[in-house]
């Protein structure tokens, strides 16, 4: 065995790698690493439904939540947005809407017409907030433990596959498959 | 109109490049002396098609043409010409182009330079060169272009990243991107060398300027980079050993290796495979890093919008290219024998070491980088990996490094003789000890070891280095540039270790929370906060602090810290206020609102952190020197390696 080979045996590996990687990313894995299973991030933001009023982290302690980034103008977030009021149905946890960079009246008519899945609807116009979250585009999901740690995040319209194999589970506390 | 004529120049540009790989690698293989004659001006032709696509470009975002998507993504009518300008480079498609130009013109410099050579082995060279740009070509038009058409066109653009509307951002990725581009002329003369069997010294002598002129510019390109991210970003560090710095880094070490391994190679004909080695691995990791960046393998806060087909072609294109360097090498490395010998002691021995460490270094941040990666590719589970594993690895690996380099450029070639030496180096390190203890726990009190350790390494280069140009001054000998160059480059590193462990070691950070006319006191300042007010901008409205800091009663600087909301794209950045102050430097960021007037601002006091910037940049002018040393030029090799460094450094 030549030793000059080992170089290009090391590289055929890494290419390996780097294979695989593409095929994981964009949508799953990778990206949510940063996050996952670090507090979610502090927020006191205005209320959608009444201005005056102030959606705020610290009232969501103890219990699951869903936070979801929407904005109107948006194309995947209207298509994920019957999932939501789906999942607002069945009733499991409550969901927090994040509007993101979005006019306040656009975003309530939007509601009004589409009917709204959201417990509570926090206004981040200038877009800060996402940054905290990580956000990298709308649509976007977290879920949040009791703990207030993200223990999962999903990228892109919400599936029923994603409600059922990885959030419902986490959250009745149901044994969970392959992971 | 421009649009098209900008795509079309392009796609000459592709078949240019195209002609000129052909024309270079199959001409002296097929002993064609008309293909070989050829290849010259397919290189001129491909340069001049690179600079019109790029003038046209340039031109649609003066002309705010918002019928072209990628102006009309990055670009707004109230956006200031400059950055106009300056954003044609803003975004993915256009950074791209302006790493197809940059290596237009290190391809242009290295055949005008490369005069001298033998004529085949040239064409090899620039033949090398023209796989790489059709490849970075091909690549631009199948999945990037940026001539794209909007239909209907857009009444406005969206607006460059607000975080990129800064001074820093119209320097920082050309000088970067020069400097890892530039690694492609030392992959194109090792593959070169390969080819052609040839691979005795020449090769290394005829890419030492070009090697040590592309570091340059990556060390002003990595300092520019992490200078912006610390004043303009406000994220309160200098490197946060993120997968895009990473992405720069890693070449650096590599690189920084390499025109080590050069000289041994230049000057004694040894480490020949290693060097090879190293100039393909160089070159592999600024790609790499291209791909890391663009595939959206990996999660930066850099990224631009990723595309999975983008890295599908990109991983594809690594694999032809290393791949087939790496092929090359086994197959021509065999062939290499080292004739001549070295003692322990001996330069050799010292700069095995250096380049030893050095690939360990940026073996550990490659592994850190790639971690999340391959853990996730097994199964393991997504990890994130940061300061907590490369401050400590990467410490550990430059230390020895840091400490083996003052006694290492007393070292003679061949010979262990250092004996002779061993008073003068004593006497350096007692007195860079007694300076660099005292800097630690006399000037900042509170001592601590890794301070105490740096500041002495760093005080012992520069004590060390300094012995041989004033003993030759002191005799009337001249220098030479060369010399005086590595002299420089180490001078820089040595206070690049004294500023880097010395903020490490005494940041103050505090966050506090102020009514207008509160003061709060961190590290030895005093800070007034004087209230906000609205303040309107070009394109933004911001909100502006102001804060009075004094020290000791005396009057420092009035800091006036901002949030800033841009218009179009209703993002917030913040601005932080800096004051240079006795070598430190006094940081205020504006916080949130607390209501009432009242603020929250994080305060932060840095020793010594701009002396990290002078560091690397008088790192680069060393480099500069000793690219422009006479030496090269007289052997007739790569006499333009001088009017590289100024096409480049004017590009």
């Amino acid at each position: 065995m030549n030793r000059f080979l080992l170089p290009l045996g090391i590289f055929a590996l890494l290419a390996v790698v780097l294979a695989i990687g593409i095929r994981h990313s964009p949508d799953k894995g990778l990206i949510a690493s940063p996050l996952l299973g670090k507090p979610a991030p502090q927020f006191s933001l205005p209320d959608l439904a009444d201005p005056a009023r102030q959606v705020r982290s610290a009232d969501l302690r103890g219990r699951w939540y869903l936070f979801n980034v929407w904005g109107t103008w948006c194309g995947e977030c209207r298509a994920e947005h019957d999932m939501l009021l789906k999942a607002h149905r069945a009733n499991l946890l409550p969901i927090i809407g994040l509007d993101w960079k979005d006019e306040e009246g656009n975003a309530r008519s939007w509601l009004t017409q589409l009917g709204n899945p959201y417990d509570s609807v926090a206004v981040d116009a200038s877009g800060r907030e996402a940054i905290d979250w990580g956000v990298y585009a709308a649509p976007e999901t977290f879920l949040v433990n009791p703990h207030g740690i993200i223990v999962f995040k999903h990228l892109g319209a919400l599936t029923d596959e994603t409600w059922a194999r990885e959030i419902v589970p986490r959250v009745t506390g149901a044994p969970q498959k392959g992971s | 109109m421009l649009p098209e004529l900008g795509h079309f120049a392009l796609i000459l540009a592709l078949l240019l490049a195209g002609l000129q790989a052909l024309f270079g690698i199959a001409g002296p293989w097929l002993g064609r002396e008309r293909w070989v004659a050829a290849v010259t001006p397919a290189v001129a032709g491909q340069a001049v098609m690179v600079s019109t696509a790029v003038a046209c470009l340039i031109a649609s975002f003066v002309g705010n043409d918002f019928s072209v998507s990628y102006v009309a993504e990055n670009s707004n009518t109230a956006l200031p010409l400059f950055y106009r300008v300056a954003a044609m480079w803003g975004a993915h498609e256009g950074s791209l182009l302006l790493w197809i130009l940059l290596l237009a013109l290190w391809t242009v410099a290295v055949a005008i330079g490369s005069s001298g050579l033998p004529q085949r082995f040239a064409a090899r060279v620039l033949g090398v060169l023209g796989v790489v740009s059709f490849g970075f070509l091909l690549f631009t038009l199948a999945t990037s272009n940026p001539f794209l058409r909007l239909d209907p066109p857009a009444p406005d653009g969206r607006d460059l990243n607000p975080i990129l509307q800064d001074p820093g951002l119209a320097v920082h990725p050309p000088i970067l991107y020069t400097g890892y581009v530039g690694f492609a002329v030392a992959f194109a003369f090792a593959c070169a060398a390969m080819l052609e069997g040839r691979l005795d010294q020449d090769w290394a002598r005829w890419t030492r300027p070009w090697t040590t002129a592309a570091w340059s510019f990556l060390t002003c390109g990595i300092a520019l980079g992490s200078f912006w991210a610390y004043y303009e970003l406000g994220w309160g560090g200098f490197w946060f050993w993120d997968p895009v710095e990473n992405a720069s880094f890693m070449p650096w070490l590599v690189g920084t290796a390499l025109v080590h391994s050069l000289a041994v190679t230049d000057k004694r004909g040894l480490f020949k495979s290693w060097t090879l080695l190293l100039a393909i691995l160089a070159f592999s990791l600024s790609m790499l890093g291209t791909f890391l960046v663009r595939s959206g393998v990996l999660v930066s806060v850099h990224s631009f919008a990723a595309d999975p087909s983008r890295g599908i072609f990109i991983l594809v294109f690594l694999i032809v290219m290393i791949g087939g360097a790496l092929a090359l090498y086994a197959w021509r490395a065999p062939l290499l024998k080292s004739t001549a010998g070295f003692e322990l002691g001996a330069r050799e021995s010292f700069l095995l070491f250096n380049n030893v460490l050095l690939v360990i270094a940026a073996g550990t941040v490659f592994a850190g980088t790639l971690a999340p990666l391959i853990s996730d590719a097994l199964k393991l589970g997504t990890v994130s990996v940061g300061p907590p594993y490369f401050n400590p690895t990467f410490l550990m690996s430059m230390l020895p490094l840091i400490a083996l380099l003052s006694v290492g450029i007393h070292a003679n070639w061949k010979r262990g003789r250092l004996k002779d030496k061993q008073r003068m180096l004593l006497y350096t390190f007692v007195v860079a000890a007694v300076l660099g203890c005292g800097l630690a726990f006399g000037v900042y009190y509170r001592g601590k070891l890794l301070s105490a350790v740096g500041a002495t390494l760093g005080m012992w280069i520069v004590l060390s280095s300094l012995v041989d140009p004033i003993d030759r001054w002191r005799r009337g000998l001249s220098v030479p540039r060369a010399v005086l160059g590595m002299t420089t480059a180490h001078l820089g590193l040595a206070l690049a270790v004294i500023a880097l462990t010395t903020v490490q070691s005494f940041t103050t950070e505090r966050d506090v929370a102020l009514s207008p006319g509160e003061t709060a006191s961190v590290g030895g300042y005093e800070f007034r906060f004087l209230g906000v007010q609205p303040v309107e901008g070009p394109n933004y409205d911001a909100l502006g602090g102001t804060v009075e800091v004094t020290r000791h009663g005396a009057p420092v600087a009035l800091l006036k810290p901002q949030k800033r909301s841009y218009w179009v794209q209703h993002q917030v950045t913040s601005e932080t206020a800096i004051k240079m102050h006795h070598g430190s430097n006094v940081l205020i960021a504006l916080g949130e609102s607390l209501g009432a007037g009242r603020w929250s601002l994080r305060i932060q006091i840095r020793p010594l952190v701009s002396l990290i910037w002078l560091a690397a940049f008088i790192m680069a002018v060393g480099g500069a020197l000793a690219a422009t040393d006479r030496r090269y030029r007289a052997a007739g090799a790569p006499a333009g390696a001088r009017a590289a460094v100024a096409a480049q450094g004017a590009a």
